[in-house]
Order: C-alpha cells, then sequence, then structure tokens
C-alpha cells in the first residue's frame, strides 16, 4: 500500500496543482455560476485535461489510455478539488472509465474508451431517484423487447447528465436483478432538465420515457459491478474533498494569522487554535484514509469496499467540520457572497450527498465488518 | 527486498528456538518484565526469554551494536516485529530505558555515558524512572523548581518530584534540574542522571482513582550528583527535555493498541452484552458510535503507519507527535467509554465474583486511561504545540 507519494505521482499531483491554480480557479467557478453558463463547464479546459491524459489514467493502453491508475487520478482530483473545479473528470474520468473497463465487452470498450480518452464523450451515471443515496432501491424499469429494452422511469441529481454524451443507467429488470445499460443523452424519449444546484456545479433531472436501446447497450455485472463503480467514485470524490477541505482550512489558518481585534491578530485565541489544532488532525487522517483507499483499487485489494466507505466517511465529516469552521473564524466577512470560502461550505453539502454521506458510510462499514 | 526475506527467514527460526512455550502465552499483568536491580521473575521462563533476547541486541533492535542493541535497520526491525507477533512472543522488556532515555542518550550523550548506560537498558540490568513534573510544575514544566547546584566535580540536589512513574521500582532516575535560577525559565534547566542508591531520595506511591499506584512523590534531599551525570551543555537541559517529551508522547499514543484487554473487539462485546439482531449490533445508536470509533481507529493507524513511512529511517519525531499523543490517547479514552456502554453494570464493578475478571480490567482499565490525555502532556498542551510548531498560530 503506498501511503508515500512516488516521484511520478509527485509529479502528476504538481502539475495537477499548477494547472487548476492558473487554470480554474475559483473565480471560474463564480463566472460559470453568474453568467449562467448552459453547459457549466469549460469544454476547453476539459480538452487540456484529456491533452494531459487525465481522462486515460483509469483506461488501458489498447484503448488509447495509460493505465496510470486510480491514486494518479485521485491527486488530480484532489487538486481540481483546492479551486472547486467544475469539470467532467469523476463523471467521465473515474464514473464512464470504471464501468465500461470493469463491465463493457471488447465491442464497447472499443466504440467509448478511445472517445473518452481523448474527451470527446462526456459520462454521467444515472443512478438516484430519491433524495438520499439508495444504491440498489431503483424503481426505474428495464422491459425486454424483441431487440433490447425499453426504459421507464426518473432520475435525479444526475451529476453531469445534463451534458453528458451516454448516460450509464441503473435499470431494474422483469426478475428484479439490476442492469446498467448505456444510453446516448440524446435518445428519443430522454427528457433532461438542469437542476440548479447550491454548489454551483452540475447536476440534472431524467426522465425516461419508453426510451428503446439495443441489446447491447447492456453492461456486464450487474449490482456487483454497480457498487465496484460506486466505490471508484466514491474514493475519488473523497479524495477531490480532501483537497477542498485542505484548502479551506489553509485559508482559515492564513486569515487568523492576519485578522486583527483587540489589538491582536485573532491566531493568538487559544479558543481558535485549539479548534484549528483538532482540524489539522483530521486532516491528517483523511489524507491517510484516502491514500489508502486509492491505492487499495491499483493493488486489487480484497477490501476496496470498506476502505472506500472509510475514506468517504472520514472525507464527509472533516469537510462539514473544516466548511462550517471556515466560515466561523472567518466572521462577517465569510458570510459575504465576495468571499470564496462560502463556496467551500456550498460544495461540502453537495459532495456529502453525493455517493453517500458520512452516517452512510458508517451503516455500510459497520456491515462490512459483520456487525 | 530479498535481503529481508533472507533476515525474515533468520528471524524466524531464531525466535523458533529460542522463546520459551510460556513466553508464546498472552501477557498476563504480573508477568511484564521492567528489568532492574530488583526485578523478580514469578515465572523464569521470562527472565531467560529476555537473556537470549539481549544477548542478540533484539531488546531494542534499532540500537547500535556497539552499545549492545541488535543494529538492525528499521525495516529490518519491521520484519522482526511481524515475526514476533506472528509466532505470538511477548516482549521480552519494557522499559522507560528503552522507550524514553536511550533516544536521547543516543542523540545528545557523550560517548561515556552512551558505554555506560545504553547496555544495561538492553539486558534489562538497570530500570530508569522520569523525573519530570513536580507539584507546582504540571503543564507549566518549565515552571520546575528542583535545584542542582554545581560543587566542584559533583551537583547537590534539592527537590520534590512527582507522578515518577514506578519510580518506587526504579533504580535510576534521569531529571529536569533548575541549574540557573537567574535565567528565563526554558534557558536554565539541565538533564541529569541520578543514581536512586542514596539515603537523601525516598518515594511514596500515590494511590488512582483506579485503585492501583503506579506513580509515586520522589523526594530528594541533598543528593550529590556527579558533574559527569550531566547530558549535554548546561542550561541547555530543555531543548533534551522537549525531545524525550516527543518520544514518551509516541509511546503513549501507542497505549491503546497494546492494551487490549482480553482482545475481544468493542462489537462483539455489544453484540454479547446489549443483543444483537439479523447479525447486528441490536442497538443503532451503539452500533453507529462504535462504527465512528473503528473508522477513527483505522484511520489513525494508518496515519501511523504513513508517518512511520515518511520520516527517514530513524529519524527523530517532530511535532506532528503531539497529534499522534493527542489522537491516540483520545481514541482510547473513547474506546473505553464504549466498553463501559456495552457491558452495562457488568462494567461498574470494583471487586467480587460477580463480575468476571476481564470485566474487572475493564473498569480499571476505563479508570486508567483517563490519565492518558493527562501524563506526557494534557491534550490541550498538545493542541497548543500543534497550532504553534505545525501550523505556526502567533504567540
Amino acid at each position: 500500500m503506498a501511503l508515500v507519494l512516488s516521484s511520478d505521482a509527485q509529479l502528476v499531483r504538481d502539475t495537477a496543482q499548477q494547472f487548476f491554480a492558473e487554470k480554474s480557479p475559483i473565480e471560474a467557478l463564480r463566472k460559470l455560476r453568474d453568467t449562467r453558463d448552459p453547459l457549466g463547464y469549460s469544454p476547453t479546459l476539459w480538452q487540456e485535461m484529456a491533452a494531459l491524459g487525465w481522462a486515460g489514467f483509469l483506461v488501458p493502453e489498447a484503448y488509447g489510455g495509460s493505465e496510470f491508475g486510480l491514486l494518479g487520478l485521485g491527486l488530480v482530483l484532489e487538486q481540481a478539488g483546492h479551486t472547486l473545479a467544475a469539470t467532467p473528470l469523476l463523471s467521465t474520468a473515474l464514473i464512464g472509465a470504471s464501468a465500461l473497463v470493469l463491465g463493457g465487452s471488447e465491442a464497447q470498450k472499443q466504440e467509448y474508451l478511445p472517445a473518452l480518452v481523448e474527451g470527446a464523450r462526456i459520462f454521467a451515471l444515472a443512478l438516484e431517484e430519491t433524495p438520499h443515496h439508495a444504491p440498489h432501491r431503483i424503481a426505474l424499469r428495464a422491459e425486454r423487447t424483441a431487440g433490447g429494452y425499453r426504459l421507464s422511469g426518473e432520475k435525479r441529481f444526475v451529476l453531469d447528465g445534463h451534458v453528458a454524451d451516454t448516460l450509464i443507467v441503473a435499470a431494474r429488470l422483469a426478475d428484479e436483478r439490476i442492469v446498467l445499460l448505456l444510453v446516448p443523452g440524446d435518445a428519443r424519449g430522454v427528457m433532461r432538465t438542469r437542476n440548479f444546484m447550491v454548489d454551483s456545479r452540475n447536476a440534472a433531472t431524467i426522465r425516461f420515457d419508453g426510451v428503446e436501446v439495443a441489446e447491447d447497450a447492456a453492461l456486464a455485472g450487474g449490482a456487483d459491478l454497480l457498487d465496484a463503480v460506486l466505490d471508484r467514485a466514491r474514493i475519488g470524490l473523497a479524495a477531490e474533498m480532501l483537497g477542498s477541505s485542505t484548502e479551506a482550512f489553509e485559508r482559515t489558518v492564513q486569515y487568523l494569522k492576519e485578522r486583527k481585534q483587540f489589538g491582536v491578530l485573532i491566531g493568538t485565541f487559544q479558543a481558535l487554535k485549539h479548534r484549528a489544532a483538532a482540524m489539522f488532525c483530521e486532516l491528517e487522517l483523511t489524507r491517510s484514509a484516502v491514500l489508502a483507499a486509492l491505492s487499495s483499487v491499483d493493488d486489487g485489494s480484497d477490501k476496496i469496499a470498506a476502505f472506500a466507505s472509510l475514506a468517504k466517511a472520514k472525507a464527509c465529516e472533516t469537510f462539514f467540520l473544516v466548511s462550517n469552521e471556515g466560515v466561523q473564524m472567518h466572521g462577517g466577512i465569510g458570510m459575504t457572497d465576495e468571499h470564496e470560502i462560502g463556496f467551500f461550505l456550498k460544495r461540502a453539502r453537495v459532495a456529502q450527498a453525493s455517493f453517500g454521506d458520512a452516517s452512510f458510510h458508517r451503516d455500510r462499514y459497520a456491515a462490512l465488518l459483520g456487525y | 527486498m530479498e535481503d529481508l526475506e533472507v533476515f525474515r527467514v533468520h528471524a524466524r527460526s531464531w525466535l523458533a528456538e529460542n522463546c520459551p512455550p510460556s513466553m508464546l502465552t498472552p501477557l498476563v499483568e504480573d508477568e511484564v518484565v521492567w528489568g532492574g536491580k530488583r526485578a523478580t521473575y514469578p515465572n523464569p521462563e521470562a527472565k531467560l526469554w529476555l537473556d537470549r533476547m539481549a544477548s542478540v541486541g533484539w531488546t531494542v533492535p534499532t540500537w547500535p551494536k556497539q552499545y549492545g542493541g541488535g543494529g538492525l535497520s528499521p525495516a529490518e526491525a519491521r520484519v522482526l516485529d511481524e515475526e514476533m507477533k506472528r509466532l505470538g512472543c511477548r516482549s521480552p522488556l519494557n522499559s522507560f530505558g528503552i522507550s524514553m532515555l536511550g533516544p536521547v542518550l543516543l542523540e545528545f550523550g557523550n560517548e561515556a555515558q552512551k558505554q555506560e548506560h545504553l547496555p544495561k537498558i538492553v539486558r534489562g540490568e538497570i530500570r530508569w524512572c522520569q523525573g519530570y513534573s513536580e507539584p507546582e510544575a504540571g503543564s507549566d514544566l518549565a515552571g520546575l523548581k528542583t535545584r542542582a547546584v554545581l560543587q566542584g566535580d559533583h551537583f547537590l540536589v534539592n527537590g520534590h518530584k512527582i507522578w515518577t512513574s514506578y519510580a518506587n521500582f526504579a533504580d535510576w532516575i534521569f531529571c529536569l534540574v533548575r541549574t540557573d535560577p537567574g535565567a528565563k525559565k526554558h534557558e536554565g534547566i539541565s538533564f541529569l542522571l541520578i543514581d536512586m542508591d542514596n539515603p537523601g531520595i525516598r518515594t511514596r506511591p500515590i494511590r488512582l482513582i483506579s485503585g492501583a499506584s503506579p506513580f509515586c512523590e520522589t523526594f530528594i534531599e541533598n543528593v550529590q550528583v556527579p558533574a559527569a551525570n550531566l547530558v549535554g551543555p548546561l542550561n541547555h537541559g530543555w531543548t533534551i527535555a522537549k525531545r524525550l517529551l516527543e518520544h514518551e508522547r509516541r509511546m503513549i499514543a501507542g497505549f491503546g493498541e497494546r492494551n487490549r484487554g482480553d482482545g475481544r473487539s468493542l462489537d462483539e462485546l455489544a453484540k454479547t452484552y446489549s443483543g444483537e439482531r439479523d447479525g447486528r449490533i441490536a442497538d443503532p445508536v451503539l452500533r453507529d458510535r462504535i462504527a465512528q470509533h473503528a473508522i477513527d481507529s483505522q484511520a489513525f493507524s494508518l496515519t501511523v503507519r504513513r508517518a512511520a513511512e515518511e520520516a527517514k529511517s530513524g529519524a527523530a519525531p517532530g511535532p506532528a507527535s503531539a497529534m499522534f499523543k493527542l489522537y491516540g490517547t483520545e481514541l482510547n479514552k473513547r474506546r473505553l467509554e464504549l466498553v463501559l456502554e456495552a457491558e452495562g453494570t457488568q462494567a461498574l464493578g470494583w471487586e467480587g465474583d460477580d463480575f468476571t475478571r476481564d470485566e474487572l480490567q475493564a473498569t480499571r482499565m476505563w479508570l486508567r486511561s483517563k490519565a492518558n490525555s493527562i501524563e506526557g502532556g494534557t491534550s490541550e498542551v498538545q493542541l497548543n504545540v500543534i497550532a504553534k510548531r505545525v501550523l505556526g498560530l502567533p504567540d
């Protein structure tokens, strides 16, 4: 298990750090929000990211990728988290690539993966149907037809769902099994409504009204594939949340060293020092959990599920803590839209709710450990 | 890598040949080996095991061979530890000489001091105790008043130490003393080694809330200590004191890992005492809190491991040891509170046949654990250290 970064991994991290700081600071997210940008992300930026190879980190060389691994992709996600960059990294480079690599047929891989690696095709996992993450509570039906499947139902909170070229739809078959189906975003009967979320990132509600797809739209693996893809998504998102939490924390500590009240720096107050030190400890634990989870996937561990719940639970708690304390310790200025600390608070809650919050993962962790 | 595997094979066969049968059984409290001139060995195989391990330096595997240590690299020491765990070997020797004094003597001691003291620590011949706190110098340790006056070739020492763990069994004490009362409080302190075989030194055990008396008061009256027993320069003992505290904090942070009682996990206790439904702990709130503790424990263990991997081989612990002390002890306290909650009134007995040995031990360990976040620097002091030395927050 790699808890210390190799020089290759450090290079990926440093490149990503510089990239997001220069090309996608929080100002870029603010602009997407304030102009009500119809896409909600920058396709040019995504092209540049793909050119750096990030979209192909999970994809084998035979399909144009580098198979560098989830640790590398996690380091990029972590740096994207520092600037709250709105990109299809999670939906496409991680979730789309994992679903195809783990569950795709040879033909599906050849059709979809090279375009994914080039940044030419965006994916979205259409899973949730209720306000809470409940991966196996799926009502959307996939009826068998002569040539394939007919889909009826509704999905919510589909990350990048309004811009995706390909939807990966979790559906229930007549025999109650779960199946993942590849559905073109513009297929007949697909109705997409963009959601405007508090974090200004991208999601959609999608209705499927008798949508017909062919036999070869199905990925192999059913519920097991869904769980495997979700665990990778949880781990990758935990890495992004680690980056955002670290950034919010560092900005807050910096503020404690600059802001004066009562004639002294507020960082001299023990009430604030102790809370800052406690946050530092939580961040260190979160970093260890995230690194262990990322490398558990690359190592092919049989405990990926437990590591995923460990990392996501810690990341949720830590981001919650740091985002709240960030606003509180900034005082009045932290309540203004002009100041950027509030963006972290808003992002924290959406990231917490994505793919299971802390209590979901504590429950799952306990179940995985046999109690 | 290959060399490590060669070493593993060697360690495995050596341990298998040399570890006496009873040393492969779980450790019982009164058979813990602390060494020292007055040590008694209720189980003679414990002494045999100590001597055999000491003969190859494996009581302190990473210390240099010239001082009796094992001369192993950190990686080899880890392999030895893994092999001992795999076989179930008891630790042959447990002492403050190993965990606290030795590392600072290696760093700050002169050659004569290393030659004199380190081999005796390795062999468990001398038992050390720690003369740090005083009645008026707890968290404000640098406010200590024990005086040492240099008179020619010796110091004359007078003072009153408290919370000296096991001073009543110890042979020597490493002591913080004030050698310049005129200087600022951190700058007039020296680090002195004192032989306790002296009529001017008295110890008195202190009974604690757990009923046990692991700590003493130590009174030092007109004791002459050779000037050669000064470690490091005169009046520069605070640097050594802080470094030793880092080692001590690491040790205390590990208490939770080692003192697991009867080895049953929290979830097993909860199922046994409070009920089970469909394979789960019946009480959903208790289950959630146990899961939370398990998650924090695992993340903490991973962090300890990450720090070990990050540290260059043999590097001394830095200010981050404050985090390990803080988090490790708070986790241990949380664990014992959960044991109490899981076992209900069965964990609240003090003595008698209505409670099992494990239940009674859990009660005492719960009480003992309250000291974990006080001894070696309180949790609040650790938070101060992190804020100042890690985060750079202003004074």
